[in-house]
């Protein structure tokens, strides 16, 4: 099997500015804070990558993670379902200055948007949005009576996840909620880059508890006791 | 000028979580409708869904017990009961969507008399956010919302047709407010239940839209509950 094993500086340096970037994660949990930093570390280093695609469910939290990438101007449009959170001053302060567009997506179209776009499938109807400003300017069709709107499939040029178990063949394993979004974004994207935080030899992990075949992932990274978004958060932490 | 009495936020909770049945699979929204779980009645098997991939979540873990990858819908740290699960997001809103959910209970800005319901957008001036509720909307067998009855300046938040941003039209099917229980048929809100203090003039003085009658009015008396 191909080696897919890497390190955080190699694994993002091909990453080039109007990116489109999926990052997974639901508020704290998932996030890939180590994958997400290092970008950071790279852009203050070169100026590279900016103006950033960012898929992601929210906006950042704080001064980490996603937020830390809004406050260091490497985001230029985001993709979200709710950029709420308890400090998203970030987001907020890029938003109102009209330094960030913001489309917003209703979360489960957002998901089924981007298991589209791993899956091959152009376009697909959802009652979601029915009716709603969300959905102007968007084909509608009647089904059975009832009114759906159509909804075009998303991809990317990379994803970063974050993954609880994961071989150098990239089959991967999350850590109880902290899967969300993750599966999906690994399948949509051109270059998925995945950090592991029990990286194992090829075969360790039961073929019966793979949730990400090796397939879907292209770089691995082995991130030990990675960091929790939630509790940089808490205690204030500024990257 | 006497204030009327109206229930707390706990209190609507608790009135909503007396209606769910035993043996079904709900999704709780963020904020208020989070507190419904705690009401739920003795004796009662309820399955709670969080849209960010977990079914059969249970209470709050003690302080300092938190494990942050283990989270709601609002970003809260929760535990599992026996026989919970996990699942990426696509599976959670095909739940949602394909109708596999008993109930939803949201939160409200705005309710109009044919079951449209805005919650996500205030409009420009403010950071929209719509979560998973405009999926919410669609697919749960039933839709409630709980809210209080009127705006912090007293407007009333059920109305003949919303004038925010829509969540979802013709969704919503009853309504748990501070003052009332109110269904939403085709003739539009059928009152069911009101404070007994309260008179009909005084709710009707607070609800934009006409409220019918369909039976006898049930007097809403709901205990002291707190929500800590």
């Amino acid at each position: 099997m191909v080696n897919k094993l890497t390190t955080l500086a190699e694994a993002l340096e091909d990453i080039d500015d109007n990116a489109g970037i999926m990052i997974g994660g639901f508020g704290g949990s998932g996030a890939p804070i180590e994958l997400i930093h290092a970008l950071i570390d790279r852009f203050r280093a070169t100026g590279h990558p900016r103006n950033l695609t960012v898929i992601n469910n929210n906006a950042g939290n704080g001064s980490v993670g996603i937020a830390a990438m809004i406050w260091a101007g490497m985001v230029g449009k985001i993709i979200c379902s709710f950029p709420r959170s308890s400090n998203a001053d970030a987001f907020n302060t890029a938003y109102r200055s009209g330094d960030i567009t913001l489309d917003l997506v209703p979360q489960g179209t957002l998901a089924e948007r981007i298991r589209a776009g791993g899956a091959g499938i152009p376009a697909f109807y959802t009652p979601t949005s029915a009716g709603t400003e969300l959905a102007n300017g968007k084909p509608t069709a009647v089904f059975d009576g009832k009114t759906y709107v159509q909804e075009r499939s998303l991809k990317a040029d990379f994803a970063l996840v974050k993954a609880h178990q994961g071989d150098s063949a990239g089959n991967l394993t999350y850590r109880m909620a902290a899967r969300n979004f993750a599966p999906l974004m690994a399948m949509a994207a051109k270059t998925t880059i995945v950090q592991v935080g029990n990286l194992l030899p090829v075969g360790a992990i039961d073929p019966q508890a793979v949730v990400t075949p090796g397939l879907f992932v292209d770089r691995i990274v082995a991130v030990p006791d990675p960091q929790q978004e939630e509790f940089l958060v808490r205690e204030g932490a500024v990257y | 000028m006497n204030t009327p009495t109206k229930l707390s936020g706990a209190q609507i909770a608790w009135r909503a979580a007396q209606d769910i049945q035993d043996g079904s699979y709900v999704n709780l929204g963020i904020g208020l409708p989070e507190l419904i779980a705690k009401f739920q009645p003795d004796g009662r098997s309820v399955t709670y869904h969080t849209e960010n991939g977990v079914l059969g979540f249970g209470k709050a873990p003690a302080p300092g017990e938190e494990d942050w990858d283990l989270i709601n819908a609002g970003k809260k740290a929760i535990t599992l009961n026996p026989g919970a699960s996990f699942f990426h997001h696509a599976d959670s809103f095909a739940m949602v969507r394909g109708g596999h959910l008993d109930l939803a209970v949201l939160g409200a800005y705005q309710v109009a008399q044919t079951g449209d319901l805005a919650n996500w957008s205030v409009g420009p001036k403010g950071v929209p956010a719509v979560g998973g509720a405009m999926d919410l909307v669609h697919g749960a067998k039933r839709v409630a919302v709980i809210t209080d009855h009127t705006t912090k300046d007293g407007q009333p938040k059920l109305l003949r047709a919303c004038t925010l941003p829509l969540t979802g039209m013709n969704c919503v099917t009853r309504v748990y407010t501070s003052l009332a229980v109110i269904d939403v048929q085709p003739e539009g809100f059928v009152l069911r239940e009101k404070l007994p203090e309260l008179s009909m003039d005084d709710l009707a003085r607070v609800t934009d839209a006409p409220l019918h009658l369909d039976g006898p009015i049930v007097d809403l008396i709901v205990p002291e509950v707190s929500n800590d």
